[in-house]
Formats: structure tokens, C-alpha cells, sequence
């Protein structure tokens, strides 16, 4: 029963890393940074926590804003680079900050960071943000802004004419991306009580890529989808434990030969939404869609 | 002393062209990143460490063994991994050779261990001296093999009728295609070029360095990555010097650079981040070889 | 005058796209750029909705020098296109396409949108869905709203970007080649289309090869070739001119 708890836990801070990535990947910026974003928040909060006795809540929303710092003040440059450049720049960045990490003693250097005051409602934190983010994103999705994501994500010079700000969207999309990461980075400190560097290195990143590109990229249930079921899976497979980064491997390879939108799509989700509001009358489904009923 | 680190910083300039060069052909034709380049290096090192060990061959017979193996791996990836994906997402070839690194990687742990194996003393490490400065052999050798793949490989673009089919792709698949290149088939060569000179890199760096162990696929991928963009995309001239500056600049800055400052490792990507933001394009800027 | 292009000069690389163009473009018009391919009709676009910055010369909106404004800003200023080859957002929905239109007209970001600070924002998102809806209505597909825009055939997609333009509440239209694609029947729609837009008080700066359609609805006509404004006039005066034929047929042997 722990384990399975344990095993839940890891899959919640998964989504929110999946989700981090997600964010900035909408508007067209695929970021191989969120494990850096990750590491950095997880840092910060474990010296809020543990060299300035800060309490959780205030340790995690540092690290979060940590990182969103540090997020938007690459966000600028990134600004003008596209799909593989940035893909590189935000891998080169990610591997700066382990190096950069690894470097310094009063984190504890290579030798990494222990003694974290241990969060034993870790699950509940973690679902909880995992709750709020739906929440904000499903209200994002039909919304000015979300549109606005899209657009640029689809074609951002079209976009751009149309009206959009999209340097301003990018930033925003970036910086959060980077804020959410810290966030869970925060909560992950303080679940496995030590934290290295090598926790955050460029596989980690890849993984939350994996995640999104399995779960779906057309909307934002596909990465949650992807997070929950690929961190619960190998669990519980235990012949396959050995070769779950293989399996990882494959599973990218095959996705993007079979289904490169991921497993979840945008119609998946309309007709569940649609069904729900079939069954349960207008109202639940108003809630659900954020309030606004979708007309014809 | 300083030309001894010249002579370092060239010898390991070339391995690092020899890696990059793979990455820039396969971009300049395909136009995608070969994300595990850098693993069929590592796999090419490991090919070349058990011919090596268990045949007794000697090295002539080793490194073109090698560079076979790893050609054929670099073939299966395309066939496997990039052939069958479908043209309308960009991001399809990029993510799917993510997985073949992932892949690569995982299995070269199970298989070969994960720490470092010690590389054969194949060729008796004699040094000459010139002057002042001692010129080792297995230095002569690997610039050498290096010059002649590099040199060769330039040739075989610019002048034959496979490398002109190479260029046509690189332009335009489409009309490539229109004009009667079989463009499957240009790419399979290419990916087939591609990896055994990563296989051949692979080799030269167990010899230079003496150890190799299944992690050096990313360090070497990450670090022919710089030395593509330093040259310019699809630029394999580009990368050839790019990737000599490059050994030079790292090997002259633990010099220039106080040591307890471990800033080697990302001195590339220092580097990368500022070609990224200030120059794209590269130092040489992205034309692929032209006939 | 709504618009004028003062000495635009621009350079790719070493190639001349543009010299010394001057346009001088009333309001209400109906002005067409007429050329042969290559012209520099598109860079002209480019130039005017801020895709491109110029090498040389000054764009001016209502006397407003517009040079140094970024695209999204001249959308707010009332500058709206649309483009040679039509450029929707696939993956969105008609619907959602043409609401983008009103992005510079509206103003929840964020925080407002994640923390719901007043009534107006929903109010707000109803009258952007309204406006969507009319203007898909005015331009005829209205029953499409709800499709994937990438599924729509071609004519119909570029009615969507029209509506999309338009929703944008432009004073100012630039069509790049609206009618390539469309069948006679489509063209002749777009034609009326076209027309009832310029009633309604836009101005319209119109790129066409489709001379029937160029001569039909325009009242000047401006004539690019190379790079140069070679004639300008009405259609009359332009389908007389002997430069102009030179330019589409060459010289006369």
C-alpha cells in the first residue's frame, strides 16, 4: 500500500513536470531545460527549508518563482530561436545549471543536498497543484490567451499579423513552463529528502517530453494521461522494470511512426466532454468547460 | 609546451570534427538532427574495443571493421526509425531518434557495464621528437586517419555521382526526386556514411583517451553538436575547422583557466548557447558542400 | 490618404526586391497591385503589415510613419491581411480561427483569465464569439463554424481567412491573391464579397493576376514590375498602357 502511495506520488510530480514542458511546447518551444527549471527549484527550496527553516509552502513558492526568474531571463534570447536551436540551447542550459550545481559546496556539490525536512503530504501537495493546473489550463483552453497559445504554437508569424503579441506570449509561456517546473522540483525535494544533480540531467528531461509526445499534444490531458500512465506502468510490470528506458525508447520510436499526436486527442476529449454533459445535464458540463457552454 | 597542447588540442579537434561531420551531412541532406549520433559513436568505440580484444586483429583491419558495423547500425536506423514516420510533423525524426538514443544507451549499460572499460594499447605509443616538442605516434595516426576520412569524404560529395545525388537532396527532396535521385536510397547512403565515420571517431577516442565507457555517446553528441552549429548547419567543410577550433579552445582554456574551476565540460556549451543567440548560422554559415 | 509608401527600398541579400516604390493608397478605395509574378507585389505586403522591415523608405498610416511597428501593433492600428497561400491556424476550429481576429481589439490576459477578477471577461469572450459568427455569416460559412479549419476545402478556407481579417475590424484590407485556387463561381462570390467589404467603408488594397476580377471592381490600379512602379491609373488607362503589356507579354517582336 506504501508503495503503491509512494509510486502515485511520483506519477503526480510527474504530470506537473510533463505539464511544464507543455506549456511553453503550446506556443510552439520545446524546451530540453524543465529538468534544469526542475533541479533549480529543487535547490532553492531545500535552502529555504533547510538552511532558513522555512516552512514547505513558502520554500516550494520560492523555488517555483526561482525558477521562473531564471526561466524568463532565458526566455528572452529564446525568443528569437526556433524548433532545434531552442532545442538545444534550453539542453545546453539544462546541462549548465548540473555543471553549475555540481560545482557548488554550499549545496553540497556533486556529493549532493541531504537532510530535507521530509513533506509526508506530499501526495496531497502534489495532486494538489496537479488539480490547480487543470483548473487554469482548462479555463486557458477557451479562453483570449488560449487561442492566443495556439496561434503562435500553429504559426507564429501568422499570428503575429493577426494581432498577437508574441513575444509577450512566448514569454509568458516560457517563464511559466519554467515556474511550474520549479514548482515540482520544490515538492520532489522535499519528498526524497536529498536531492544531486545527476537527478535532473538531460534523460530526466527527455522523459518529460516522452510523456507529453506519448500522452498527446493536442491538449493539455494528453501529458497528464502520458506522466500518470507511463510512471504507474513499468511499475507494476515488474518484467519490464529492467527495460523501462528501452521500452521509453520504443514507445517514442513507435509513436511517432503510428500516432505522432500521442494517445490522447483533442476529440477523445470533446466526446468524453460531451458524453458527461449528455448525462449529467448543461451545468456540470458548463463547470467543466469553464463556464461557458459550448454552443452550436 | 604550447605546441604540445596544440597538437592535443588538434588531435582532439579532429575526433570532434569526425562526429560533427556525421551530424552536418545528415542534417544538410535529411534536414533533421540525428539525436543518437553520438550513441552509434559510442557503439562504433565498443565494436572497435571487442574486434580489437577478442581477434587480435590489428588496428587496419579493426577500424574498418568497426566503421562497417557501425554503417550497417547507422542503415537499420533509418530504415527502422526515420523511413517509416510521416512527413507532416516536424518534430517526428527528432523525437523518434531521441528514441533510438534511449535505446542505445540503455542497452550498452546492460551490455557492456556501466563504468568505463579500458581500450586496448594497440599501437605501441612511440614518441618522436621534433625539436622541443614530442609528437606522440598515436597522435600522427589518429590526425592522419582523421585528414583522410575528412578529405576523402569531401571528395566523394563534391566529385561522384552518389555525392552529387547527396546534394541534390540536400537542396530539395522533392525536386531531387523529380529529377530522378532516388531519395531513399541517397539517404540510406548517407546515414550509412554518416555512422561509420562516427564509428571511426568512436575508435580514435578509445585510442586517445584509452578508456571508453557507454556514456560518451552524449558527451561526443553534444559536443559534435557545437562544432555543427560552430561551422554552420549542413556544412561539413564548416565542421571539419569548426571542430579543430573547438579541440584547441577546450584544451587551450585548462591551460588559460585556473583549474579548480571544472569549466571544461561546459565550455562547449557556453560556446553553443553563444552561437545560438548571436549567430546561427554558424561561423561559415549553412551551404552544404557544392560540386 | 490612408496609407502611403514613401521611397521603399528593400534589399534580400544583395537582391533588390523593391526600389523606389511610392504608393499612395485613398481611403474607401478599392486600389489593386497588379504585376507579374516576381514583381514584388508580396514583399510590398510584407513590408506594409511589418513582416519585413524596409532597406530604405518610410510607410506611413493615416500620416502615422509606421516603420518601426511590429505587426501585431499595426493589426491594433487597423492594418489586416491575408495571405498568397491561405494561412489558418489548421488545428483550430473556424470558429476559433476568426475569434483570433478580435485578439487586438480585446484585452484578458492572464490573470484574468485564470482568476475570473470581474464579469467582463466572460462578457468579453461572448462579444468576440459574437463577432466571430457575423462576420462568418457576412462571409457565408457560417454553418462551418465548429470544423477543424484544416478540413474545409480550399475556396472555403479562404473565406475563413477573410472573415478573419475582418473580424480584426480593420480599416484597412491587403488580399494577396484572394481568388487563386477558386473556380468561376467561387471568384465571382469573392468578387461581390470583395466589393461589399470596400461599401462598407474599408479600404481594400487588392494583389490579383485574375484580370477580369482587377478590372472589374478596382478604381486605381497600380503596376509593379521588377522591383519599379511602372503605371498607375485607372483600369481604363492601364489596360491601354503599352509598359504594362510589355510587362506581362514582353516585348513585341
Amino acid at each position: 500500500m506504501d508503495y503503491l502511495i509512494s509510486v502515485i506520488t511520483i506519477a503526480g510530480i510527474h504530470i506537473i513536470m510533463a505539464l511544464s514542458f507543455y506549456l511553453p511546447f503550446m506556443t510552439g518551444q520545446i524546451s530540453l531545460g524543465q529538468a534544469g527549471f526542475m533541479s533549480i527549484g529543487a535547490y532553492a527550496a531545500s535552502v529555504c527549508s533547510v538552511k532558513f527553516g522555512l516552512p514547505y509552502v513558502p520554500a516550494v513558492l520560492i523555488g517555483g518563482v526561482c525558477a521562473a526568474v531564471v526561466g524568463f531571463i532565458l526566455g528572452l534570447p529564446a525568443l528569437r530561436i526556433k524548433g532545434i536551436y531552442l532545442l538545444l540551447l534550453t539542453l545546453g542550459f539544462g546541462e549548465i545549471v548540473r555543471v553549475v550545481f555540481i560545482n557548488i559546496d554550499y549545496i553540497g556539490a556533486a556529493a549532493g543536498f541531504p537532510g530535507i525536512p521530509y513533506q509526508e503530504h506530499t501526495l496531497l501537495y502534489a495532486y494538489g497543484v496537479v488539480l490547480i493546473l487543470i483548473v487554469l489550463l482548462n479555463r486557458l483552453r477557451k479562453s483570449r490567451m488560449g487561442r492566443a497559445f495556439q496561434a503562435v504554437g500553429s504559426d507564429e508569424n501568422a499570428a503575429e499579423v493577426i494581432g498577437v503579441n508574441i513575444t509577450a506570449v512566448k514569454l509568458i509561456a516560457f517563464s511559466s513552463g519554467a515556474f511550474i517546473a520549479g514548482i515540482g522540483g520544490g515538492i520532489f525535494a522535499h519528498y526524497q529528502e536529498y536531492i544531486e544533480p545527476l537527478m535532473f540531467d538531460v534523460m530526466h528531461a527527455v522523459e518529460f517530453i516522452v510523456f507529453t509526445i506519448f500522452g498527446g499534444i493536442q491538449i493539455f490531458w494528453g501529458p497528464i494521461f502520458g506522466a500518470f500512465v507511463l510512471t504507474l506502468v513499468p511499475e507494476f510490470l515488474r518484467v519490464i522494470q529492467g527495460w523501462r528506458m528501452e521500452l521509453y525508447g520504443a514507445l517514442l520510436i513507435i509513436m511517432m511512426i503510428v500516432r505522432p499526436q500521442g494517445i490522447v486527442s483533442l476529440d477523445s476529449v470533446q466526446s468524453i466532454e460531451n458524453a458527461i454533459r449528455r448525462m449529467f445535464g448543461n451545468s456540470t458540463a458548463a463547470v467543466l468547460s469553464s463556464g461557458q457552454p459550448e454552443g452550436k | 609546451m604550447i605546441f604540445q597542447q596544440i597538437i592535443n588540442g588538434l588531435m582532439l579537434g579532429a575526433t570532434y570534427s569526425l562526429v560533427a561531420i556525421g551530424y552536418t551531412l545528415i542534417f544538410g541532406v535529411l534536414g533533421i538532427l540525428h539525436f543518437a549520433h553520438g550513441e552509434v559513436l559510442m557503439v562504433g568505440a565498443f565494436m572497435g574495443l571487442y574486434i580489437i580484444v577478442w581477434s587480435g586483429l590489428p588496428l587496419y583491419i579493426a577500424l574498418p571493421l568497426a566503421m562497417l558495423a557501425t554503417g550497417v547500425l547507422g542503415v537499420l536506423i533509418d530504415l527502422l526509425a526515420i523511413r517509416p514516420l510521416r512527413k507532416d510533423f516536424h518534430l517526428a525524426p527528432l523525437l523518434s531518434t531521441i528514441g533510438v538514443t534511449i535505446i542505445l544507451q540503455n542497452l550498452a549499460v546492460k551490455f557492456f557495464g556501466g563504468f568505463g572499460t579500458r581500450f586496448p594499447d594497440v599501437i605501441g605509443a612511440t614518441n618522436y621528437q621534433m625539436g622541443s616538442f614530442f609528437i606522440n605516434s598515436v597522435n600522427i595516426l589518429i590526425l592522419g586517419i582523421s585528414l583522410f576520412l575528412m578529405i576523402g569524404l569531401y571528395f566523394f560529395i563534391a566529385k561522384t555521382k552518389i555525392g552529387k545525388g547527396m546534394r541534390a537532396v540536400s537542396e530539395s527532396h522533392l525536386i531531387a526526386g523529380y529529377l530522378g535521385v532516388n531519395v531513399d536510397w541517397i539517404v540510406l547512403i548517407t546515414f550509412g556514411i554518416a555512422s561509420a565515420l562516427a564509428g571511426a571517431a568512436g575508435v580514435m577516442i578509445g585510442l586517445s583517451f584509452h578508456a571508453i565507457s557507454p556514456f560518451i555517446g552524449l558527451t561526443f553528441a553534444l559536443k559534435g553538436l557545437v562544432v555543427m552549429l560552430l561551422g554552420g548547419l549542413g556544412n561539413v567543410a564548416g565542421a571539419m575547422i569548426g571542430g579543430l577550433i573547438l579541440g584547441l579552445a577546450e584544451v587551450l582554456s585548462i591551460v588559460i583557466l585556473p583549474t579548480e574551476i571544472n569549466l571544461q565540460d561546459i565550455f562547449s556549451f557556453g560556446i553553443m548557447i553563444l552561437i545560438l543567440i548571436f549567430k546561427p548560422t554558424g561561423l561559415f554559415g549553412t551551404r552544404f558542400p557544392q560540386g | 490618404m490612408i496609407l502611403e509608401i514613401k521611397n521603399i527600398i528593400k534589399y534580400f541579400n544583395g537582391f533588390c526586391a523593391l526600389t523606389n516604390v511610392e504608393l499612395e493608397v485613398q481611403e474607401n478605395t478599392l486600389h489593386a497591385i497588379i504585376g507579374p509574378n516576381g514583381a514584388g507585389k508580396t514583399t510590398l505586403f510584407n513590408l506594409i503589415s511589418g513582416m519585413y522591415a524596409a532597406t530604405q523608405g518610410e510607410i506611413a498610416f493615416r500620416n502615422l510613419s509606421i516603420n518601426g511597428l511590429k505587426p501585431h501593433q499595426r493589426a491594433k492600428l487597423g492594418i489586416s491581411r491575408t495571405f498568397q497561400i491561405v494561412r489558418l491556424f489548421g488545428q483550430m476550429s473556424v470558429l476559433e480561427n476568426v475569434m483570433l481576429g478580435s485578439h487586438c481589439k480585446t484585452r484578458a490576459g492572464l490573470l484574468r483569465t485564470f482568476f475570473r477578477v470581474s464579469l467582463k471577461e466572460l462578457e468579453e469572450e461572448k462579444n468576440t464569439r459574437q463577432n466571430a459568427m457575423r462576420w462568418l455569416e457576412f462571409v457565408g460559412i457560417a454553418h462551418k463554424a465548429d470544423q477543424i479549419a484544416v478540413n474545409l476545402p480550399h475556396a472555403e478556407q479562404r473565406l475563413v481567412e477573410i472573415a478573419r481579417a475582418l473580424s480584426q475590424d480593420p480599416d484597412l484590407l491587403l488580399f494577396d491573391e484572394p481568388a487563386a485556387g477558386m473556380n468561376p463561381k467561387e471568384t465571382e462570390d469573392l468578387e461581390s464579397l470583395i466589393v461589399k467589404v470596400n461599401q462598407m467603408g474599408k479600404t481594400v488594397l487588392l494583389i490579383e493576376h485574375n484580370m477580369d476580377l482587377v478590372m472589374g471592381i478596382s478604381h486605381v490600379i497600380s503596376v509593379l514590375n521588377f522591383g519599379a512602379k511602372i503605371a498607375e491609373g485607372k483600369p481604363s488607362e492601364i489596360q491601354e498602357n503599352p509598359d504594362v503589356v510589355e510587362a506581362y507579354l514582353g516585348k513585341k517582336r
